[in-house]
């Protein structure tokens, strides 16, 4: 159990140490960055303060502290596919619209340049 | 500029993506049955020379700068031709399937009955145009689905071939379904209590090219398409149950 949240918290510190060097590259945008590092945040959290990870584990009738890491993991990482998914498609609307406006100036500026000439 | 001319302006669009081989018999048709309509071709981002070929055969050109699929090219010209004021327009596939004969049926109806759809439709007639095995299933299936929530039976919900008047462009501007829009623009006029009509037209096998819509993407198709259709009939319940001001409100293309 130790060497397993040993693990996790090591996974968790690499996590954040990318997620920070991304957002100061530039790669990540701050507020798209907030998700993951709160993600990184949990599971270190769980990782090293075993007494909530047995309260947790103990409240919620799951069989094994382990699993109760994991379950917490996949679900916090759902919650953050899901909100990407809607940041996601808006986007893609936008950027639909966007394209069709191009679309449609570029036509109005060749049309009038057509009346010009 | 081609801008919308009397009370009966007619535009003919043509969405196409990769159609070289077809896309300047398909504008020297229409503009062959249609002298002086003004055919507007929307290149969905071509990788060929689908566009230079249609501007070389006579139509006005909608470049769209990325691909974008069916949905976001069909509405990029209904926003184009609801901007220059156009008050009939007839959407015709640019892979030569449709028959440009059939264009003045669709309009003439389009102008008589007063709906706002008219769908050219292979199998309005008993000895119309037969599509493939798969497809045929499809249609089917969606016949029967789409019987309680029209309210009236569709023949042929996939067609392409169809026209709309000026305030099925309005919605269509502003709401458009993007990807396999067909049968789901069906729901998003019927939610808004606007009528359809179909025709008989026929159709062509495919000049070139291959259906976007293969055997393996059919169920995701089936899917995709039956989604879309209860979202929509849930979104304008829930708007009519709001009130019938909001009834009327335009959303985003689904």
């Amino acid at each position: 159990m130790d060497r397993l949240l040993n693990v996790t918290t090591v996974l968790s510190v690499l996590l954040l140490v990318m997620v920070l060097v991304s957002v100061r590259r530039a790669h990540i945008r701050v507020e798209y960055s907030v998700s993951w590092l709160l993600a990184c945040a949990v599971m270190l959290i769980l990782s090293r303060a075993r007494p909530v990870l047995e309260f947790v584990t103990a409240h919620t009738g799951i069989p094994d502290t382990p699993l109760t890491l994991f379950l917490t993991a996949g679900s916090v990482f759902l919650i953050m596919f899901f909100r990407f998914s809607i940041i996601i498609s808006h986007l893609r609307d936008d950027n639909i619209a966007l394209a069709q406006r191009v679309a449609i100036l570029e036509y109005h500026i060749r049309s009038l340049q057509g009346n010009e000439n | 500029m081609t801008r919308a001319t009397g009370p009966d302006s007619v535009l003919v669009i043509v969405p196409a993506f990769n159609e070289e081989g077809a896309i300047a018999g398909v504008v020297g048709s229409i503009r062959r049955e249609m002298p002086g309509v003004p055919v507007l071709v929307i290149d969905d981002c071509s990788k060929d020379g689908t566009l230079n070929l249609a501007r070389a055969a006579g139509a006005e050109i909608l470049a769209l700068p990325h691909h974008l699929g069916l949905g976001g090219c069909v509405q990029a010209g209904y926003k184009l031709a609801h901007e220059l004021g156009f008050e009939y327009v007839i959407r015709v596939d640019g892979d030569g399937q449709h028959d440009a004969r059939d264009i003045p049926r669709i309009l003439e109806r389009l102008k008589s009955s007063g709906c706002e759809m008219v769908i050219g439709s292979r199998f309005v007639m008993e000895n119309g145009s037969r599509a493939g095995v798969l497809r045929s299933l499809g249609i089917r299936f969606f016949r029967a689905v789409l019987r309680p929530i029209l309210g009236q039976p569709v023949h042929d919900p996939t067609s392409g071939f169809v026209g709309v008047n000026r305030r099925a462009l309005a919605v269509f501007s502003r709401s458009f379904p993007l990807e396999y829009p067909e049968i789901e623009a069906l729901v998003v006029l019927q939610r808004r209590r606007f009528r359809f009509e179909e025709v008989p037209v026929k159709m062509h096998p495919r000049v070139t090219g291959r259906s976007s819509i293969t055997a393996a993407k059919s169920l995701y198709y089936i899917f995709h398409v039956l989604l879309g259709v209860f979202v929509n009939v849930l979104k304008y319940d829930r708007r009519q149950r709001r009130g019938p001001s909001r009834a009327s409100d335009g959303g985003k293309g689904g």
